[in-house]
């Protein structure tokens, strides 16, 4: 309902969340548009399947407690989620991993710390994270859909692989799947290889994936600027994102370059474009305050680029996210941008030094 | 205290005052050892052991020690029992002790056993004394199976596998295959598993006792007026 300001000047809020949720829908179309050509139809049909259990799961969660159920379906935030979700999983996977995932998502990160609004960790990774820890194997199945010898699959072949595992005759599994940039990078590295003949035995290798995830990056960017235009998120995080893992990968990358790939690389591979715009921004559980996105930003960069270097996962994004969800109410408490007409006050035990004059 | 009756005893230690659901003692070794029934049974025997024999030997010995040393003297009790413990368990039960590693000898520092200890033993005959060590320890030791049993189904997609390291050579093949191999839900043996499986157990009793309490004070509502739970 809205209700029409009558005298002047008062402000007039513009976004509902339903508003801003059908605006981060539209930001993500060209990347998803992008991801179905390039990754094939399995895109699609683990988008349609996490959307369908996410919104069955918050269903059944608001009948169990009693709240309605129409305004919290219709706001459209579950679809965001699970769509979000649903992007970071691979296109070649059994159905049940986008059906697992956005259950757990929305009942255990979301509906059980109170629902939208509430939940500490951002529950699209909070999804995939889980599923990455638990079905390491299935969670690896990457592939293109163009032919690379094993054959593209339409979309009916793709609902057969995702449903039952069945291939169609003359494909095989080994044809379809390749390693994800990142992997090869780590698995070159861990081989001895120098990283700079890791990073150009991607491009000679016809290791398609590479050039990929540059197209990806584009039309995420792309839908992320669509997203700062509309006013539906500020450019604080997804700057403060890139800049983190800039000056951390150029930091590594300068000490031992030998052994890091290089800035262009982590920003133009895996999940950074994508994260510092889509994953980060989540209103629900990024600091609220400008200094404080400055920060969280720029520690999920951080991070995303140490855990790349030095994890047991090849991308770091997600559990970059997470890691900085948690000290949000810490960066939260020491940024409070000053109250107009107040000086600023140190913070004391006391409470003391709000100084009013 | 003066008189114990033995069923406020047992209810206290299996339900109200369970040192798993409500008092939260003894967190370490139950998320740790949780993973599977076996190791989560093998570790319960050797508390339920540990809680009855030292909460005996500390009420037997309480009217000798004087108050300002008791606590040292109630740690080198339970100290000496678990010792004993260990060195059996590492004579018959050679396997699992090795399963249950450091948290074998870690249950002197399992807060629940010095809790009973200090709070009952010392204060009660021996006899009551015995039986609190034997329903607390129940109590704890039935929420650490039931976190194995879930974790266990969830995580291996198993029930009682290795159950000859506890049960002897005949229990070699009552390992249950519950889940396909490919359904493993890896997170269950993790750590955050048994924190979110302890998380269910509690929410679940809760649940239970408030459904309980609203029962029952319906139930005197419409007892002591009964006009008004005729409108109802």
């Amino acid at each position: 309902m809205k209700f029409p300001t009558q005298t002047a000047p008062l402000p007039e809020a513009q976004n509902s969340v339903r508003r801003v949720m059908l605006i981060v829908l539209l930001a993500l179309m060209p990347g998803t548009l992008v991801a179905i050509a390039l990754l094939g139809w399995g895109v699609l049909i683990n988008i349609m399947l996490a959307i369908a259990a996410g919104l069955l799961a918050e269903a059944l969660m608001l009948k169990i407690r009693a709240r309605s159920v129409r305004p919290a379906i219709y706001d459209g935030s579950v679809v965001v989620l699970a769509w979000i979700f649903a992007l970071c999983l691979p296109n070649l996977g059994p159905w049940w991993l986008p059906v697992f995932g956005a259950i757990f998502a929305v009942v255990v990160a979301k509906q059980l710390y109170g629902g939208l609004g509430f939940n500490l960790f951002n529950p699209a990774m909070v999804g995939y994270v889980v599923l990455l820890i638990s079905f390491p194997e299935p969670m690896t199945r990457w592939g293109p859909a163009i032919d690379v010898g094993g054959g593209a699959l339409n979309f009916m072949q793709s609902l057969a692989w995702s449903f039952n595992g069945v291939l169609p005759s003359g494909v095989g599994y080994d044809g379809l799947s390749v390693a994800t940039p990142l992997d090869h990078v780590r698995e070159q590295l861990t081989a001895g290889a120098p990283i700079h003949n890791a990073t150009l035995s991607l491009f000679n290798s016809g290791h398609l994936l590479q050039a990929w995830n540059l197209w990806l990056g584009l039309a995420f960017l792309a839908g992320g600027l669509l997203m700062l235009w509309r006013g539906v998120i500020r450019w604080h995080i997804p700057v403060a994102v890139i800049t983190g893992v800039l000056v951390m990968s150029g930091f590594l990358w300068l000490l031992d370059s030998a052994k890091h790939a290089s800035p262009l690389f982590h920003l133009l591979t895996g999940a950074t474009i994508f994260g510092a715009f889509f994953v980060a921004t989540d209103p629900v559980t990024a600091s609220t305050t400008p200094r404080g996105r400055l920060i969280f930003g720029f520690g999920i960069g951080v991070l995303t680029v140490l855990i790349r270097s030095f994890g047991s996962y090849p991308d770091g994004v997600a559990f970059a996210v997470l890691l900085m969800n948690l000290s949000v109410p810490l960066i939260d408490y020491y940024t409070q941008p000053k109250v107009f007409g107040h000086k600023q006050g140190k913070l004391q035990p006391n409470g003391a030094g709000e100084g009013g004059k | 205290m003066s008189e114990v009756s033995y069923r406020e005893l047992t209810v206290q230690g299996l339900w109200k005052n369970n040192p798993g659901l409500v008092q939260i003692l003894g967190m370490c070794p139950m998320m740790a050892i949780s993973n599977t029934v076996v190791n989560a049974m093998g570790l319960a025997l050797a508390t339920i052991l540990t809680m009855v024999i030292s909460n005996g030997l500390a009420s037997a010995i309480r009217h000798w020690v004087r108050p300002e040393v008791r606590l040292p003297v109630f740690v080198m009790v339970v100290a000496s029992v678990v010792t004993v413990i260990e060195l059996l368990m590492n004579a018959y039960l050679n396997t699992l002790y090795h399963v249950l590693g450091i948290f074998l000898p870690l249950i002197v520092t399992n807060c629940i056993v010095i809790a009973r200890v200090e709070g009952f033993a010392a204060r009660n005959r021996v006899l009551p004394s015995l039986y609190d060590g034997l329903m607390m320890g129940l109590g704890f030791g039935l929420v650490l199976v039931s976190l194995g049993v879930i974790r266990e189904i969830l995580g291996f997609g198993t029930l009682l596998a290795n159950a000859q390291q506890l049960f002897g050579s005949v229990a070699a093949h009552w390992t249950l295959h519950i889940l396909p191999e490919q359904a493993h839900f890896l997170l269950a043996i993790l750590p955050p598993g048994a924190f979110m499986a302890l998380a269910v157990l509690i929410a679940l009793k809760q649940g239970f006792e408030q459904r309980r309490a609203a029962r029952i004070s319906q139930k005197q509502l419409s007892l002591a007026s009964p006009a008004i739970a005729g409108v109802q």
